[in-house]
């Protein structure tokens, strides 16, 4: 706020337009901002915790084995798909793949690559906390896999692949996936919440990137295929 | 809002604002109903038991979605078109200090104003306090989440000068990131393994409510205002680069602290 104010009176030397809005609009900020740090230590971190725990207990409490955690993976899945097919900026992000692409990408299909992307990310993240593993050995092969990716993939594709797996996360969808795995790491034996809770948003970034040019080069390779299917039609 | 008693009432006024309220508040709601259905579902169908603290949760709720909606309406009211504006002119003006610093204070300063950042660095702080990592007071905790969202919006700002700077050159992308890939798996080497899952998170919360709009009015308004950058290639990647830094950034942050 103070920046954007000095800038405008120091460099550009124009007076602001609509005073009055703007000081109502930060009024709004102030109270907005209030109510949303209440309802998150009320609401959105106790409901990651408890899912975490409620689920933990069910799929046989203390156990070391991980095969035992089936429910948590197919939470985990679900709330990742669920959040980001129904994200605002996914949406008006996969428009305009749309249109750079020329429509070798198709809105929706790229939504549901997206999502799909974070559903694994997040399964993933949480088989991680289960087993305790470390963290850096998954991210480096992942990174490792994007920029293989990214090498073959259409150049068009890959500033829209990277920025999507920045939108993914939306304001509300963040707590409540760091208090799961916070949640996780308290409850299961033999993990630290400091070493093991945290990773699961570095998942959700990470995998839709690959999911999305993955899916450029499927939607690629099937158009190709059925371009030469009509031509072979078409032939005799 | 209080309703006139004694004075004249006029409903078309009142009617207006609350339906404009109204449309705010379900753009948030849209952003909670998928976690509702879910933890609904779960609990009803797998875990058949009642959820504890239901009021408290549902109260809070609702002071979520009514916090976040006021949130980002008063920035669309006050902040945005002022941002979006300058941003604008900055890439018209042509001063490469001048837009390099206004490239690298926006990315600061919404950044700092990030809702999920806050979240984040606040429960990073509770857990390093109960594992002893920091000592176990209010002050250290604020001071470490104050520090951690310090940290993460310088990151941002040097990630917009980058690229910025790359929009300007017309470099490709794919190098930046990779160079930066290559600094994050050397760092993670060396950092200290109780910041290392904080520092990806990071990454992926930065960008968020606040700071995608500003962030790609300035990288669409620069591209624009360049010849021969096309405002889709070029514009993106910016919000990329400000997920890759703040991992660089905070890892960094680990190894001081």
């Amino acid at each position: 706020m103070a920046v954007l104010l000095g800038f405008q009176f120091l460099v550009l030397r124009r007076p602001i337009p609509n005073m009055r809005r703007v000081i109502a609009g930060f009024a709004y900020v102030l109270v907005g901002l209030t109510l949303f740090l209440v309802g998150l230590q009320e609401a959105l971190f106790p409901l990651g915790k408890a899912m975490a725990q409620q689920l933990a207990a069910l799929s046989g409490g203390g156990s070391e084995n991980w095969l035992d955690y089936g429910w948590i993976y197919a939470f985990a899945a679900v709330i990742g798909f669920a959040t980001t097919v129904a994200e605002p900026a996914l949406i008006a992000v996969s428009l305009k793949a749309q249109d750079v692409s020329g429509g070798a990408v198709s809105a929706r299909g790229l939504r549901m690559a997206v999502a799909i992307g974070v559903a694994i990310g997040v399964t993933l993240g949480v088989f991680r906390i289960i087993t305790g593993t470390p963290l850096p050995f998954y991210i480096v092969a992942g990174y490792i896999v994007v920029v293989f990716q990214a090498v073959r993939c259409r150049k068009e594709i890959v500033p829209l692949a990277f920025d999507s797996g920045g939108v993914t996360t939306s304001t509300v969808t963040v707590p409540v996936v760091t208090a799961l795995g916070l949640g996780l790491a308290s409850t299961i034996p033999g993990r630290s919440p400091l070493l093991d809770g945290f990773g699961l948003i570095a998942f959700a970034s990470l995998f839709p990137i690959m999911s999305v040019m993955g899916y450029a080069v499927v939607s690629e390779w099937m158009r190709q295929r059925g371009r030469r299917g009509a031509k072979k039609e078409e032939a005799p | 809002m209080v309703a006139p008693a004694d004075s004249t009432p006029r409903p078309r006024d009142i009617f207006v604002r609350v339906r404009a309220l109204l449309r705010i508040c379900t753009g948030s709601f849209r952003d909670l109903i998928p976690i509702i259905v879910v933890v609904a579902f779960f609990q009803i169908v797998v875990l058949q038991q009642p959820f504890p603290n239901i009021e408290r949760v549902v109260v809070g709720l609702v002071f979520v979605v009514v916090g976040l909606s006021l949130f980002v309406q008063g920035l669309q009211i006050s902040l945005f078109p002022l941002g979006e504006g300058m941003a604008d002119a900055f890439a018209r003006k042509g001063s490469l200090t001048a837009l390099l610093a206004f490239a690298f204070f926006l990315g600061f300063a919404t950044t700092v104003a990030e809702p999920a950042l806050i979240a984040v660095a606040a429960k990073a702080a509770e857990v390093a306090g109960t594992a002893g990592f920091i000592s176990d007071t209010e002050v250290a905790r604020n001071d470490y989440a104050l520090n951690l969202r310090l940290t993460v919006a310088v990151s941002v700002g040097a990630a917009l000068v980058l690229g910025v700077f790359r929009i300007l050159k017309g470099w490709p992308v794919h190098y930046l990131i990779i160079g930066g890939y290559i600094l994050v798996i050397v760092m993670t080497g060396f950092a200290p393994p109780e910041i290392v899952g904080i520092a990806y998170d990071s990454g992926g919360v930065t960008t968020s409510t606040v700071t995608v709009p500003l962030v790609a009015a300035l990288g669409v308004g620069l591209a624009a205002a360049i010849r021969g950058r096309t405002p889709l290639l070029d514009g993106f990647g910016l919000i990329a680069l400000a997920s890759l830094t703040p991992i660089i950034f905070v890892l960094a942050f680990g190894l001081v602290v």
